[in-house]
């Protein structure tokens, strides 16, 4: 099989994706996990833009890289980080372990098994997505809306209510 | 020469991470960005098929709508994860998942 740029681009993403994952996993510093988690996170972008998925690419760097990783270091700060020196020694990891490559290699056999019915590498406009998103899905798009409210407020309700009225 | 198989084992390995995180790692805040690895899996798997599979436009769309509406759910997944996880902070001062088992039988 020749190596074709769009390959070799594959395999760097890729890497970077699985990389960042597995930082996430490993780490013994939970803020290098939080930076592995954005190295993954930009790593699947790249897959989205492979994909010709542009809008998606974008929306991943701005909501898993802006905000999501952000976040989750704003958890980190505000719960003691001492702690976690040795919390990656779980007594079950070897379980965990055998579990996920099971998994790996039955999904992995499966696709590698089975052909699907493939075409060539096709993309979608920015109008095209629009246009579905705001016809034919409106109503899930707004039902989404809703839900991202009712979290926020959710969110803002639990941390703030201490049981005490004012 | 990109296939879909490229794009389905990247997202089976994302996703067997994603598992063993969840499972081999104690702190709560680590096992939530596990989670959020196995839905970027999902994520990946999804736009393997728009992209490579035999389809309409409009299907094609159809899958890059549904990973819209998975990252609107894991941001506000994450919203309130991030909230109970700092509530139980305040409570117990911990966030090792082992300490919690207020909800075990």
């Amino acid at each position: 099989m020749p190596i074709t740029p769009s390959l070799a681009l594959f395999y760097v993403v890729g890497a970077l994706a699985l990389g960042g994952a597995l930082v996430v996993v490993m780490s013994r510093n939970i803020v290098y996990a939080a930076f592995g988690l954005l190295a993954s996170m930009i790593g699947v972008a790249g897959l989205f833009l492979l994909a010709f998925a542009e809008f998606l690419a974008l929306a991943q760097i701005l909501i898993y890289g802006g905000a999501v990783v952000i976040v989750i270091l704003f958890a980190l700060m505000l719960t003691r980080i001492e702690d976690f020196e040795n919390l990656s020694d779980h007594p079950q990891w070897p379980v965990a372990a055998l579990v996920a490559i099971a998994v790996f290699g039955l999904i992995a056999a499966t696709v590698v098994g089975t052909t699907a019915a493939a075409s060539d590498r096709q993309g979608l406009s920015f109008t095209a997505l629009g246009r579905n998103l705001f016809t034919e899905w409106a109503v899930a798009f707004e039902v989404a809306s809703l839900v991202l409210l009712v979290a926020l407020i959710g969110a803002v309700v639990l941390v703030r209510g201490g049981g005490s009225r004012d | 020469m990109i296939e879909l198989a490229h794009f389905q084992v990247v997202s089976a390995a994302l996703f067997a991470i994603g598992i063993y995180g969840v499972l081999a790692r104690r702190s709560a805040v680590l096992i939530l960005m596990s989670i959020e690895l196995m839905l970027n899996a999902v994520n990946v798997n999804l736009i393997g098929f728009a992209a490579f599979g035999d389809f309409t436009e409009g299907q094609r769309a159809l899958g890059q709508v549904l990973i819209i509406f998975v990252i609107t759910i894991a941001a506000a997944e994450l919203a309130l994860a991030i909230a109970i996880i700092l509530r139980l902070y305040r409570n117990r001062s911990t966030v090792n998942v082992d300490e919690i088992s207020l909800m075990k039988w």
